[in-house]
């Protein structure tokens, strides 16, 4: 098998009349955590959507664990948190972590765990309806977790969540990196980038760069992430012209 | 085991919440008692009216919960996660089916066992029977809402679906006018709703003792009207779309 856990080879994903992605090609290698960052609309949810299967597409090929995405024997094997909280909001934390757990034919004990390890315990019997946006999230992420997961693809995990849990949740991405799982996040918060392992920069469908956070930052001359991305854009449009 | 934990997730989101649960029940049953009073002077029509209302109500409070419930999962991206993971279609189907289909078989033993009980109904074939019916007939009302659901975009759209989907089938069942009574086109249309057999299959139950053969065939009807819109069901959930 490849070094990467996920290849995109030539994507194009048109939505109505519009082309989200056109031709769009990356890796990513195994064990890491990348980071996927650009401006809302350039087309990560859309990325992430193909990479997890439930997105049509017009073109090109996209593998994960080298089976095409989507295909039956990913689904014990791939995690997938949306960027609105897709949890029942009349289930308790407990009862939505425990249902997702049996989907893996996972235990009420492991269904615990996961919600231990996102720091959700004191709130398990509640119900999501209850919860504020930040909590919500976090029992969304739950549910992707609980099955223990080779790849874990992350829409925009933390938002609105406060600094200190913030810096929790990355801690725990890179553990689950560390254990050996693949781990897709996006965000449009910069100083976040820093912490993952490859960026990977999109912006109107285009992949503006592919590299480390520090050879992002070398090549664009700037050891401050948000130039570095107008920079390679300007770069970029310069070139185009 | 996927299909009992989906079975027991919607039960228990059910059981959170109380008024509903409240209304499944209650509901049916102030209903009828309603008929008992609107007919307390004329003979039999009670008995006539309330058999076939006790078949109708399950269908129609079926129908609206399963389409909400279902829109529910696309909208809230639950069934876009779930299609994420080893869940299957027929997991999800038969998930909502058996749920509701336990809960109908609930609300129709309080309603015919008060109607029965209290209101003192009278028909010539058992409680079982009319029970039996009930509950293929709310099965039926969830296997048309989980279908529904994917023509409906927002939750103002779902329950306009109910008068397009269940007013005919009352209107047509033979409840207002016999069948065999009805202009030659109605009756053509009355032969393809399902409701029309569930309603023939209840008459059968109100004036035979034992259970007849044509209440048997009608039964099988609905099972087969169900089948065919589970079938449908499933074409419309995509495990990928735009």
């Amino acid at each position: 098998m490849s070094d990467n856990a996920i290849e995109v080879r030539d994507l194009v994903i048109k939505r109505g009349k519009r082309t989200v992605l056109d031709g769009f090609t990356c890796t990513i290698p195994h064990g890491s955590v990348t980071g996927l960052l650009g401006p809302s609309g350039s087309g990560k949810t859309t990325l992430m959507r193909a990479i997890v299967g439930v997105q049509l597409i017009n073109e090109g090929r996209v593998t994960v664990l080298g089976h095409p995405a989507g295909s039956a024997p990913l689904r014990r094997r791939i995690g997938y948190v949306t960027q609105a909280p897709s949890v029942y909001a009349d289930l308790t934390v407990r009862e939505n972590a425990r249902y997702f757990a049996s989907l893996y034919r996972l235990t009420a004990k492991d269904a615990d765990d996961a919600i231990e390890a996102v720091g959700l315990s004191s709130h398990a019997g509640q119900l999501v309806a209850e919860l504020s946006g930040g909590q919500r999230s976090r029992a969304s992420l739950v549910c992707a977790i609980v099955g223990r997961p080779d790849v874990l693809v992350l829409d925009e995990p933390t938002v609105g969540q406060d600094p200190v849990l913030r810096d929790e949740l990355w801690d725990q991405f890179r553990r689950l990196a560390a254990d050996g799982a693949t781990v897709l996040v996006s965000s449009h918060v910069m100083d976040e980038a820093n912490r993952c392992d490859r960026l990977l920069l999109i912006r109107e469908g285009m992949l503006i760069a592919d590299d480390t956070p520090a050879a992002v930052k070398r090549s664009a001359g700037t050891d401050d992430l948000d130039q570095a991305f107008l920079r390679l854009i300007r770069d970029q449009e310069v070139a185009a012209k | 085991m996927i299909l009992v934990s989906t079975i027991r997730r919607i039960l228990t989101q059910l059981r959170h919440d109380p008024r509903t649960i409240a209304m499944i029940i209650v509901v049916p049953t102030l209903l009828i008692t309603l008929i008992y009073f609107m007919y307390e002077g004329t003979p039999g029509a009670f008995d006539r009216i309330a058999l076939i209302m006790l078949g109708v109500f399950p269908f129609i409070v079926m129908f609206l919960i399963t389409s909400i419930a279902m829109l529910r999962e696309r909208t809230n991206g639950t069934l876009e996660r779930l299609f994420t993971t080893p869940v299957g279609k027929l997991d999800l189907l038969f998930g909502y089916g058996v749920a509701f289909g336990l809960a109908a078989a609930l609300q129709a033993a309080v309603a015919a066992g008060f109607a029965y009980g209290v209101l003192g109904m009278d028909t010539a074939g058992s409680i079982g029977l009319v029970v039996l019916i009930a509950v293929a007939n709310a099965v039926l009302g969830v296997a048309l809402g989980l279908l529904c659901s994917a023509f409906a975009r927002t939750e103002f759209q779902a329950v306009q679906f109910m008068p397009v989907v269940v007013a005919p089938q009352l209107l047509l069942c033979g409840l207002f006018v016999a069948r065999d009574q009805m202009a030659g086109w109605l009756q053509a249309i009355s032969n393809v709703l399902p409701l029309s057999y569930s309603v023939e299959a209840l008459t059968e139950v109100g004036a035979h003792a034992e259970a007849t053969g044509t209440m048997w065939r009608d039964l099988i009807v609905v099972v087969g009207a169900i089948i065919v819109a589970l079938a449908l069901g499933a074409a419309t959930l995509r495990r990928r779309t735009a």
